[in-house]
């Protein structure tokens, strides 16, 4: 059985699903963010040199 | 079953059925909002400087660990929830959400902020959330609410961590300043709820919560108001001399303790006729003047910490 694109399942949970999936999108973005503080910081720079060293 | 009653049945799962919003309502929003503030002056109070991504992450998380233990709270207090005129209408006692949902949001989101807060500052600051969650839940929800008249007065440790953690997450580290704003919020938490409790009397009696107003009677609650006020305002007002105060925190310390101290005196004063006769005004007053109070004073910490950089801030 095939899930319809306008079912009304989809209608009522509309605003829960998008909270989700905007909760989600937020997410990512907050862990690609702190990935990029993190590598682009004074410590990580330093322990990279370390390691070449 | 009629087509009629399959479309009555499915009017009225659409009506109960929740949304984002009750979800989000499990996560008691403006209790986060005292613990947002709280812990972001605890963070940028701290001598060691933040990433600015850094620190929105850490007070996120924290925010989202105060939320997630807010939703267990929701859970085991279910029952009582149903009871209390101001609780009747959250999420669970209204319907909208299952109490096993809740737990689950509870649980997951109490990971989710740990592990996030360690892994973006510190697992000193990790832990401390993690062991702030494990306080309110299970030592204040699980154990004290239901069973001391002093509850609110451990459980107001709880709510009053998130300025150490905000701490923590910046130095990695422990002192005496964040405990000071630890203390303040500590020994504003009891006056703060007693004058509540004064006047929505018949919500805690009825869900059978043994506040000190039930247990050991009105006329002592409000001695202990004052009492506490007291202890609180030479607290308040010695933090203006320590690492985190200095003349604007000073000021505001002085005016606010006088007022409170004097909605104190009033409240330990007045009869229970008194406050039937007016609808408990002072009572009423005292509670939104402590919500005030609060604010103010994590306020004028902030404004020093802020005026630093500027050579204002602070004694020197």
């Amino acid at each position: 059985m095939s899930l319809r694109k306008g079912h009304e399942l989809h209608q009522r949970r509309f605003s829960r699903n998008l909270g989700v999936g905007l909760t989600l999108a937020a997410f990512i973005v907050i862990i690609f963010g702190l990935t990029i503080v993190k590598v682009s910081g004074t410590d990580f720079n330093r322990a990279t040199q370390e390691v070449q060293n | 079953m009629t087509d009629a009653s399959i479309n009555a049945s499915t009017a009225t799962a659409r009506a109960d059925e929740a949304g984002f919003g009750d979800y989000f309502a499990l996560l008691k929003p403006r209790v986060m909002s005292l613990v947002v503030f709280t812990a972001l002056v605890g963070l940028l109070a701290a001598p060691v400087p933040v990433h600015p991504f850094v620190g929105f992450c850490a007070i996120l998380f924290i925010a989202i660990g105060g939320g997630a233990s807010g939703a267990l709270n929701m859970w085991w207090d279910a029952d009582i929830d149903r009871v209390m005129k101001r609780t009747k209408s959250r999420p669970i006692p209204s319907g909208k959400v299952e109490e096993g949902e809740a737990l689950a949001v509870g649980l997951a989101l109490s990971g989710l902020s740990v592990i996030m807060l360690g892994l973006a500052t510190n697992w000193f600051a990790g832990a401390f959330l993690a062991f702030t969650i494990f306080f309110y839940v299970v030592v204040y929800t699980m154990w004290l609410k239901r069973s001391t008249p002093q509850n609110i007065v451990i459980g107001g440790a709880a709510g009053a961590f998130p300025p150490v953690i905000g701490w923590v997450a910046a130095t990695g580290s422990m002192s005496v300043e964040p405990w000071l704003m630890f203390a303040l919020t500590f020994m504003w938490t009891p006056p703060h709820f007693w004058a509540l409790a004064l006047f929505m009397r018949s919500d805690y009696d009825d869900a059978g919560v043994p506040m000190l107003t039930v247990t050991h009677g009105r006329r002592a609650t409000r001695v202990h108001i004052l009492v506490y006020t007291a202890l609180l305002a030479l607290l308040a007002v010695g933090t203006a001399f320590s690492g985190i105060g200095g003349p604007i925190y000073l000021t505001v310390a002085l005016v606010l303790n006088i007022l409170f101290l004097r909605g104190a005196w009033k409240i330990s004063r007045r009869t229970e006729d008194d406050s039937e006769a007016d609808n408990f005004k002072v009572e009423r007053g005292f509670f939104k003047l402590s919500l005030l109070y609060l604010f103010l004073h994590f306020g004028a910490v902030l404004a020093e910490a802020l005026l630093k950089p500027y050579g204002l801030g602070g004694w020197s």
